[in-house]
């Protein structure tokens, strides 16, 4: 029983499975639910890497088109998620490399910083310190905070961290081995702890409760 | 490590002797601490809302150039 449980777990269609084949089909309503399930996703991974609201808006629109003209090219062996996601990350970095002027872009961009690999700022942060700021100046920190990162660590710590894909979902996604990822991962996540830690680390004499308004970036 | 041990894939073994040394040594606890922080806080605030008129006309730009074709 136990076998049979688990052969039909494994056959068992993901939705979106059912729903690009209604697309094929000509149905494009079936395509209007793919979008909206996804379209906050890809606008967030395209404001992540571009940093450009006016591009992200344009990524979304030309990802979601591609999606739809290739369709035919989806394969059903990965996510459509992931596979819609690859394609928002590489029109992503188009728009990127266009705004810098034809400048090239990749995700191997200022990857071999040394910065966040040693923790240097050690202090503690106060218990729950994004409670020292309002909804905007929280959200202003953090949007700072990332923009600072390599285009090459955004990307996967948006991607791993933020929107939840696995490891190896990341790795397929971007296109880097699973040890690179990782190894980006962890130096992303120590870059913006440590950058954050100016803004949240507990006061000299405070108990940390007290509110201190945004600081200055140094 | 750290990584590991924040993605939670370490064995039970290797997640006991970790957080033996974890008690000792103020210097992790406070990375894996304040590391462990910086992603809740960046996976639950919403830093690139879009609104929603902004969706709703993006969304009918694609159909819109779904149902020609493209």
């Amino acid at each position: 029983m136990a076998t049979i449980q688990s052969i039909a777990g494994e056959n068992e269609q993901h939705p979106d499975v059912a729903l690009v084949e209604r697309v094929r089909g000509g149905d494009v309503s079936a395509y209007d639910t793919l979008v909206r399930k996804y379209d906050r996703q890809v606008f967030r991974i395209a404001q992540h890497i571009t940093q450009n609201r006016e591009d992200a808006e344009d990524v979304m629109q030309d990802a979601f088109l591609k999606a739809y003209e290739k369709l035919d090219q989806f394969q059903g062996n990965s996510k459509f998620y992931t596979w819609l996601v690859r394609i928002a990350v590489n029109e992503s970095l188009m728009r990127l490399r266009k705004r810098r002027t034809g400048r090239m872009v990749s995700i191997d961009e200022d990857v071999e910083t040394e910065e966040g690999s040693v923790p240097r700022d050690l202090a503690d942060w106060a218990p729950d310190p994004e409670q020292n700021y309002t909804q905007s100046e929280l959200a202003e920190i953090l949007r700072k905070t990332i923009q600072g990162l390599p285009p090459g660590f955004r990307v996967v710590f948006a991607l791993r961290d933020v929107e939840g894909l696995s490891t190896e979902e990341t790795a397929e996604t971007l296109g880097l081995s699973v040890p690179a990822v990782k190894s980006r991962l962890l130096r992303a996540r120590l870059q913006l702890r440590e950058r954050l830690s100016r803004y949240f680390r507990k006061k000299a004499g405070s108990t940390g409760m007290a509110p201190t308004g945004m600081e200055t970036e140094k | 490590m750290l990584d590991d041990l924040i993605d939670d894939s370490v064995t039970t073994e290797m997640r006991a002797d970790l957080q033996e040394h974890l008690r000792d040594c103020e210097h992790c606890e406070v990375t894996l601490s304040t590391t462990r922080k910086t992603i809740q806080i960046y996976r639950s605030n919403e830093i690139y809302d879009m609104p929603v008129g902004l969706r709703e006309r993006l969304h009918a730009a694609i159909m819109a150039r779904c149902k020609k074709g493209c």
